[in-house]
């Protein structure tokens, strides 16, 4: 199968003429039609920049450095601003981490779907708020014809985050990215959105590319999944593998630091969770190619003695 | 809950007598503000004929006064119209696109802030000659800035909302996360300097009209009015007190009514009277 989306060597960074201050260095992956793939990595390892940088939405001074993005046929990076506009939000949609400030408080939700299909279908605007009633059924949220008149302070926080997935998927996009689309939510109510989303994924068909730094709304929802550290792809395999035989070393301290129930009462008694030392802060140690052995040396001095990880 | 603002209705009722009285003015008197002059009756005191007394051709001042009101609201909120406009337009795309943009329009209205607006008016009138249009253009081009610097610091603080990133990620074109997403979010410190520039340019009017720059006589100002009683002041003042009260009651109305929207605007201020 051809894939949907293809990353070929991207490298995200600021530019300057005395060479690039890359931040995202030399990630290649790529998702099939219908995909679930999910990007786990700790903060500022370069999760949400390689995503926006898919959408070209990447703020001054970021900008993609170097390699290749391929969607269907086309090549992201050589896309007019409006084509590339008119992918955004009909072929790859987006959703995000706060659903408290995503939707604009002084239009009601109804409205804010609406807007949806007739920016990118050309529906009129009696159209597109049935569309929009239905699109919000699809969603679960209880009562919709009435709830499409509501404002977003009049609903709670998973109901707000309903609303944003009914107005990303709203033109059947080819891809979804999900940035930690439940962080924010109630423990609760994280794994029904969850549910929701792979669900209404897979009855369209719509791949997903899910960044979060909790390993277990990957296992659950993605097929494949990649590690980042520090910019770099570090580890990229079916979920299942990843899980049950880690590589790298980052990915096994990660694992490691996951509480499992039962495993901290063992035959061995009472264990400590495994934690990763402190974060590199200087700029050399992270431009190295294995640029987590001097924080993976301090814990295991084996490593420092028999060279990189 | 939004309880009865008395301020707030107080001023709204300042700006409506002035309003009705603009507008109403045909059904309130049965004289012409131009062309009913008789010189018998010139420069007679206020009485039951003539409420506000008469001029130095015998014209009645309650009449030109109600004339001169829609003169003056007429450039008062015209004028205001293309300041927000304007304003907007520059304030809104100079922060949103940033750059080389935002540069020229800040450079462009510290420019405006740093010369007085009325002699800049007074600068353009005389390029443009007197009359009503010329008015309107004068005032409506050098009273932009406060409105642009609002809008500018209003659009830098909301472009980091959640809503206007969505927007971007959704496919909105620049110009539509502006008028949709931007726009609507900062009416109410909008509407506010709006309604205080209304009231600056009333005065700046009856400036304007008072140095002969603005509406030519015989054709009632509240300005012009006070130019041709200032002769008078000693023999008939109430040909300056009139016209100088309206222009009084007038901008204050504007300027509270203002301050009203904001207290009532800002839910700040709305939290802590509760």
């Amino acid at each position: 199968m051809t894939p949907l989306l293809e990353l070929k060597g991207l490298h995200v960074g600021i530019p300057s003429r005395r060479g690039n201050m890359d931040i995202v260095r030399d990630v290649s992956f790529s998702i099939l039609p219908g995909e679930a793939f999910g990007l786990v990595g700790e903060s500022g390892s370069g999760k949400s920049l390689t995503a926006l940088s898919l959408i070209r939405l990447l703020k001054k001074p970021l900008s993609v450095t170097g390699g290749e993005i391929l969607f269907k046929d086309d090549d992201l990076r050589a896309l007019s601003d409006r084509a590339m506009r008119g992918l955004r939000g009909d072929r790859i949609a987006m959703i995000f981490q706060e659903p408290m400030t995503a939707l604009n408080p002084l239009k009601t939700v109804g409205r804010q779907i609406a807007e949806m299909f007739v920016l990118h279908q050309g529906k009129s605007w009696a159209e597109a708020s049935e569309l929009a009633i239905s699109a919000l059924a699809e969603v679960q949220v209880p009562a919709p014809e009435e709830r499409v008149r509501a404002y977003p302070f009049q609903m709670s926080g998973s109901m707000r985050q309903r609303v944003m997935i009914a107005i990303a998927l709203a033109c059947d996009p080819d891809l979804l990215i999900a940035d930690e689309p439940t962080t924010a939510l109630d423990v609760t109510v994280q794994d029904e959105v969850l549910k929701l989303i792979a669900e209404l994924c897979r009855a369209r068909g719509t791949a997903v590319l899910l960044i979060s730094h909790d390993l277990g709304v990957i296992a659950n929802m993605c097929q494949r999944v990649g590690v980042m550290y520090s910019g770099r792809l570090v580890e990229e395999r079916d979920t299942y593998d990843v899980f049950a035989d880690p590589q790298h070393p980052y990915t096994r301290g990660l694992l490691g630091a996951l509480p499992r129930l039962g495993s901290r009462h063992g035959a061995a008694g009472r264990q400590r969770l495994v934690d990763i030392d402190s974060l590199i802060t200087d700029r050399d140690s992270l431009l190295q190619e294995f640029c987590f052995e001097p924080r993976h040396a301090i814990r295991d001095p084996r490593v420092r003695a028999g060279g990189a990880a | 809950m939004r309880g009865f603002n008395f301020n707030l209705w107080m001023d709204g009722f300042l700006c409506l007598v002035v309003c009705s009285g603009a507008l109403f003015a045909p059904l309130l008197t049965s004289l012409d503000p131009v062309f009913d002059a008789n010189l018998m009756n010139a420069e007679l005191p206020p009485s039951a004929e003539f409420w506000f007394g008469t001029d130095e051709q015998g014209r009645d001042i309650f009449t030109r006064a109600l004339y001169g009101a829609q003169i003056s609201l007429t450039v008062g909120i015209v004028s205001q119209v293309i300041n927000s406009v304007i304003g907007l337009a520059l304030g809104i795309s100079a922060a949103y696109w940033s750059g080389w943009w935002d540069d020229l329009v800040n450079g462009l209205t510290n420019v405006m802030l740093a010369i007085p607006s009325l002699i800049f008016a007074l600068a353009i009138m005389a390029i443009l000659g007197p009359g009503l249009p010329s008015l309107l253009i004068a005032l409506g081009l050098t009273n932009w800035s406060w409105t642009c610097r609002i809008a500018r610091s209003s659009t830098l603080s909301l472009k980091g909302q959640g809503y206007v990133q969505v927007a971007q990620t959704l496919g909105y074109s620049d110009i539509r996360i502006m008028v949709t997403q931007l726009l609507p979010n900062m009416v109410g410190p909008i509407l506010v300097i709006s309604t205080l520039g209304i009231g600056a340019a009333v005065l700046a009017e009856a400036a304007l009209s008072f140095l002969g720059l603005g509406i030519r006589p015989p054709f009632p100002s509240w300005g012009s009015m006070l130019t041709n009683a200032r002769e008078l002041i000693a023999i008939a003042p109430w040909a300056t007190v009139f016209p100088g009260l309206a222009i009084f009651i007038t901008v204050l109305g504007f300027n509270l009514l203002g301050d009203g929207l904001r207290d009532y605007l800002d839910p700040h201020m709305r939290t802590r009277e509760q």
